[in-house]
This record gives structure tokens, C-alpha cells and sequence, in this order.
């Protein structure tokens, strides 16, 4: 175990050194990064113009949701993203044989490799939004409700992590799956809004199909103290289950690639 | 004790039969049709502990397949493989810290970073100490010839001292057995000298066992007392390079610069005349009966100069598998 948090440690400076090279991409980060924010914050107040509330959700709580959305993009730019693409690329031209052929689980490699800076303005301003919007709902920030928020956030990544990882290690038999990933961060545009704002039959398919609403909807809730008993215990089991079928996921997908030739 | 040993391998791939065009496209997209290609067949053979030893064959004749299996990132089809005591495509961790695989058109190293960073990340992935990781470094280094190269981001690196770095971080945890896939390739010919020459080195050093793929014969030549060809994906030969020459290749050459032209009958009785071209002439003559024919040659005709050599071994084994002929 010793052995992986060394790993991890120089896996991130290696990575942090090599993007530091590029020193512009931070400034460009930014400023996207707080134009999506705007842009999403535009898009919210119009719902909210003539006091009506989005869902059964107040304006303050709304905010919640999309800094919990914002923070998950900063967490994707930084981790998922740079290590999940390259899944593809390493199938593509073969590299991941030096990844199998190291002492060292390949999932982890995949999935850790990589610490990409450009996303923190999006973790530092998601964090500083849901603060913000929590303060004015009047969310009281007793322990129990922080850990549970904290529980939650930890579970809508494990989950999105989970989704990203099958789709990307899914490369192994259809190589070009890349527009895949694409669809799958474009369906997850959806979690900017609480999962109640939208009509039934997408709220069931946010839930059960891709759940959106874990992502985004019942980290807010359980921030804003609201958040009910199974629905958090609904978000750990899904948590738990997801990372565990991207496991299984994974070992079934290297039989095919370690019974094929590159 | 072999630390290689391969027994009745063999690998079977099932391909998709497509016709080429969009139409054979669709055709397939309705109705999949596959075939089994057998890459490797009844594969055998076992390799002891530091021997050098070459792995021959024309392109698809199953060398890569053949090392994808023993360095287990593909199941045999059918067979048995063990190496360094483990079989390979369990891939227990023991066992990938005692092989390493060196491919000559792919590449490790992370390509914005000195190779230095990749040494580190590879160090801390096999578990090495950092002041017994900086003395391998510091060896191998200077066996390479490397210095500043290895502070210098691999994207500005030649081709010739990437190839170098890649050998630095694959042998980083010093492993006892090498597969190496064409190491050479691309490289000019002073920096394919070089890598000849660590290799040579490295084996004799560390006492570890390499097994070498290239389509430089140079390196064949210069590494490999013993040699492994696979032709068709089946085991061909398996011995010294030297008896593989002389049964693939039983005639010597013998050229003459004469004293004024003579026409082709004129050899007739000395052996198979390969070309006449004015006053020089290459024949062909059986080995065992070189001397004898080369003292008539000399005692007959007005000779101003004379040399034997082999017919390249490239032409040699080019030929045969151009031919697809092994007899």
C-alpha cells in the first residue's frame, strides 16, 4: 500500500512538472472556466426572474447544485479527463503493454497517472459557490450535515469516475470510443440543475440510468442538510457498486485485449 | 535449469473476413464472417540463464506474437510457457519485476519530460530506493554514454539517444531476462553500434538473458551465437547462427579479376558461374569443395586477384523468405 501513495506522489509531481511547461493553459482555464460559471448563472436566473423556483428549489439552493456542478467539472479537468483519455490513446497505439507489463495494478496506473492543474479554478470557485449559496439558503454547518456532505461529494465521484472509466476502458474492443466520453460529459451538463427540474421521465433516466441526480442533486440536499436517510444511503450503494463494476469491468475487458494482438 | 522454456506453444487469432469498400463494409456489418489465422504453431524450444540469443523471421511469421506470449500480455492458444519460473500471463507482480520488454516503435518515456522524471515514476512503480535507483542510474547511464541527454525533455531528444533512455528505464530494476523487438530500428549506424555494444555489455555484466528480434542482421551477427528462426509462425531452426549460414547457404563465393576477359564456359568445371563482368567474375562454389577448385583456378588461368567471402546472410535469409521455400 506504502508502495502506491509513493507512486501517486511522483506520478503528480512528474505530471504537474510536465504541464507546467505550458504555462499559458492556466490563465485560458480560467477564464473559461468562469465563463461556463456565468454563463450557467445567466441560465438559472431566468428561471428564477419572476420568483418562480425551479423544481421545489429555492434560488440559493439551485446555486447549491451548480456549485456542486462546478466543482465535479474542476475535479474531471484535473483528474478524470487527463487520465481516462489516455486510456484510448494507450489502446490505440499499443502503449499499454509497458502498463501491464509494470508491477502494479493497471487500474490504478490508468487512472492515477495523470494530474492535470487546469482544473483547480474550477474546484476553487465551485467550492467558493457552494459556500456562498449554502450561507444565504441558511444551511447550518453542523458536523453530521458536513460529513454527510462530505460522504456524498465523495460518493458522486466515485460514481463518475466509475461511468467514465467502463466507457473509456470499452476502447479495448471499439478503439475509437472517444466521441463516447464526449456524449457522456454532455449528458452530465444535465446535473447543473436539480434532477426535480426535470419532467418525469428524464428525472427516472437522471436517476436510474445515468444518475445525474447523484452527481449533483443529492450532494446539494445532503449540504443544505435536507437530504434524507436512503437517499444517502442509496447514493453509498451506488457509489460502492459502480466503482466495483468498473473493476470487474476492467479485468473482463484485459482478457479480450490480452487474447488479441496489437 | 532453463529460465525460458516454451513448450508446444501455439496462438490462434480469429480475424474478421472483410471484403475491401464500402460495400463489403455493409456486407460485413450484416453478416460477420471470421476465419482463424494460426499466428504460432507447436512452438518449442528453452533458453538457459545469460545466453544471447536471436529471434529471426520475416515480418508475420509470429516473432511478436511469439514475445507477447512470453512476456505474458497474450494467453497462448495452446501449449505451455514458463519464464524466470513464473508463467507469464498470470502476471504476478514477482515476475514483472524479473523481465522487461523493450519495443523498438513504441516508447515509455514521458514525451514532455527529461528522461529523468520517467526513471523516477518507473523507480517508485517497481519499488527501488532512491539512493540505489540514482547508482543504477549513474551505471547505466555511463554504460549508455548518456549524460545531459537525460535532462534534456524527450521531445528534443535524437532518435539514437531516446532509444537509449527507453533502454535506461526498461533495465532500471534490473531485470533478469530481456525481450527486446527490434531495439535498433531506425537508428543510423553509429548509434545501432552503440546500443550493440551496451547489450553486449549488459549481458555479460549482469549475467542476463536476452532475447533479441531485429531486421539489422548486424546485430544478429555481432550478439547471437545462438539463433531461433520462425517461419509460417513454426519453429524453423534453432541453433548456432553459423551452421544456419552454411545450410541456407552451402556455396562460398569466390571472385576473380583476370588477366583479360574469358567467356562464362570457360568456368564451367570450377562451379556456377553468378556473373561475368568484363574481366571480373563471381562464381559460386560448393564449400567442401573450395580449396581444391580455388588451387585449380589459380593454377589454371592468368589470375590477377582472388577473394572468397559468404553471400551475406541478409541475401541468404531475404531470399528464403522471399522464396517462402524452406526446405
Amino acid at each position: 500500500m506504502g508502495r502506491y501513495f509513493t507512486t501517486l506522489r511522483v506520478f503528480w509531481i512528474a505530471s504537474l512538472t510536465a504541464e507546467l511547461e505550458y504555462k499559458a493553459n492556466f490563465l485560458i482555464e480560467l477564464v473559461a472556466t468562469a465563463g461556463n460559471l456565468v454563463g450557467s448563472l445567466f441560465v438559472l436566473s431566468l428561471f428564477y426572474g419572476r420568483g418562480q423556483s425551479l423544481g421545489g428549489w429555492s434560488w440559493e439552493a439551485a446555486l447549491v447544485v451548480l456549485g456542486v456542478y462546478t466543482l465535479l467539472e474542476g475535479i474531471t479537468s484535473t483528474l478524470l479527463q487527463p487520465n481516462l483519455s489516455t486510456i484510448v490513446a494507450h489502446v490505440r497505439t499499443g502503449s499499454l503493454d509497458f502498463v501491464l507489463l509494470k508491477p502494479i495494478d493497471s487500474q490504478f496506473w490508468l487512472s492515477a497517472r495523470t494530474f492535470s492543474p487546469w482544473g483547480l479554478p474550477g474546484i476553487v470557485l465551485g467550492a467558493a459557490l457552494i459556500g456562498f449559496a449554502a450561507w444565504k439558503a441558511g444551511a447550518i454547518p453542523a458536523p453530521l450535515t458536513l460529513l454527510a456532505a462530505a460522504l456524498m461529494l465523495i460518493a458522486s465521484l466515485m460514481i463518475l469516475y466509475s461511468l467514465w472509466f467502463v466507457l473509456a476502458a470499452s476502447s479495448i474492443w471499439f478503439v475509437k470510443i472517444w466521441n463516447a466520453t464526449e456524449v457522456l460529459r454532455s449528458v452530465l451538463v444535465a446535473g447543473r440543475f436539480p434532477v426535480s427540474a426535470f419532467p418525469t421521465g428524464l428525472r427516472a433516466f437522471f436517476t436510474f440510468v445515468v444518475p445525474v441526480a447523484f452527481l449533483t442533486t443529492v450532494p446539494a440536499e445532503a449540504i443544505l442538510g435536507q437530504a434524507s436517510g436512503p437517499w444517502l444511503l442509496a447514493g453509498g450503494a451506488v457509489a460502492m457498486a459502480s466503482v466495483a463494476v468498473s473493476r470487474w469491468f476492467w479485468q473482463f475487458a484485459l482478457r479480450f485485449y490480452t487474447s488479441a494482438s496489437s | 535449469m532453463a529460465i525460458v522454456r516454451a513448450q508446444g506453444l501455439g496462438k490462434t487469432y480469429r480475424v474478421a473476413d472483410k471484403q475491401p469498400g464500402l460495400a463489403g463494409t455493409l456486407r460485413h456489418f450484416v453478416s460477420r464472417r471470421e476465419r482463424t489465422i494460426q499466428a504460432v504453431r507447436d512452438v518449442s524450444f528453452s533458453i538457459e540463464p545469460g545466453e544471447f540469443v536471436g529471434f529471426l523471421g520475416a515480418n508475420g511469421a509470429g516473432k511478436t506474437t511469439t514475445l507477447k506470449m512470453l512476456t505474458g500480455l497474450i494467453h497462448p492458444t495452446s501449449g505451455t510457457v514458463e519464464v524466470a519460473g513464473s508463467v507469464p500471463h498470470r502476471r504476478q507482480a514477482d515476475f514483472l519485476g524479473r523481465i522487461t520488454l523493450v519495443m523498438g516503435q513504441k516508447q515509455q518515456l514521458i514525451w514532455d519530460l527529461p528522461p529523468l522524471d520517467s526513471l523516477r515514476v518507473n523507480a517508485a512503480v517497481y519499488g527501488i530506493e532512491p539512493a540505489e535507483s540514482r547508482r543504477r542510474i549513474a551505471e547505466l547511464a555511463e554504460m549508455l554514454e548518456l549524460g545531459d541527454e537525460l535532462r534534456r525533455p524527450v521531445r528534443k531528444l535524437s532518435l539514437g539517444q531516446r532509444m537509449k533512455a527507453e533502454l535506461l528505464a526498461a533495465l532500471l530494476h534490473r531485470p533478469a531476462v530481456l525481450f527486446l523487438d527490434e531495439p535498433t530500428l531506425g537508428l543510423d549506424v553509429n548509434a545501432q553500434a552503440r546500443v550493440r555494444s551496451f547489450l553486449a555489455d549488459y549481458n555479460r555484466r549482469f549475467g542476463a538473458t536476452v532475447l533479441l528480434t531485429s531486421h539489422y542482421m548486424a546485430d544478429i551477427t555481432a550478439l547471437c551465437p545462438r539463433v531461433l528462426l520462425i517461419h509460417e509462425g513454426r519453429l524453423f531452426y534453432d541453433g548456432s547462427l553459423e551452421t544456419l549460414t552454411q545450410r541456407l547457404a552451402p556455396c562460398r563465393e569466390v571472385r576473380l579479376e583476370l588477366h583479360q576477359p574469358m567467356g562464362a564456359e570457360a568456368f564451367a568445371s570450377y562451379g556456377e558461374v553468378e556473373a561475368i563482368e568484363g574481366r571480373e567474375v563471381r562464381l559460386l562454389i560448393p564449400r567442401e569443395r573450395l580449396t581444391e577448385q580455388v588451387g585449380r583456378l589459380l593454377a589454371d588461368l592468368a589470375v590477377v586477384d582472388l577473394s572468397v567471402s559468404d553471400p551475406p546472410i541478409e541475401d541468404i535469409i531475404g531470399r528464403l523468405f522471399h522464396q517462402g521455400a524452406l526446405a
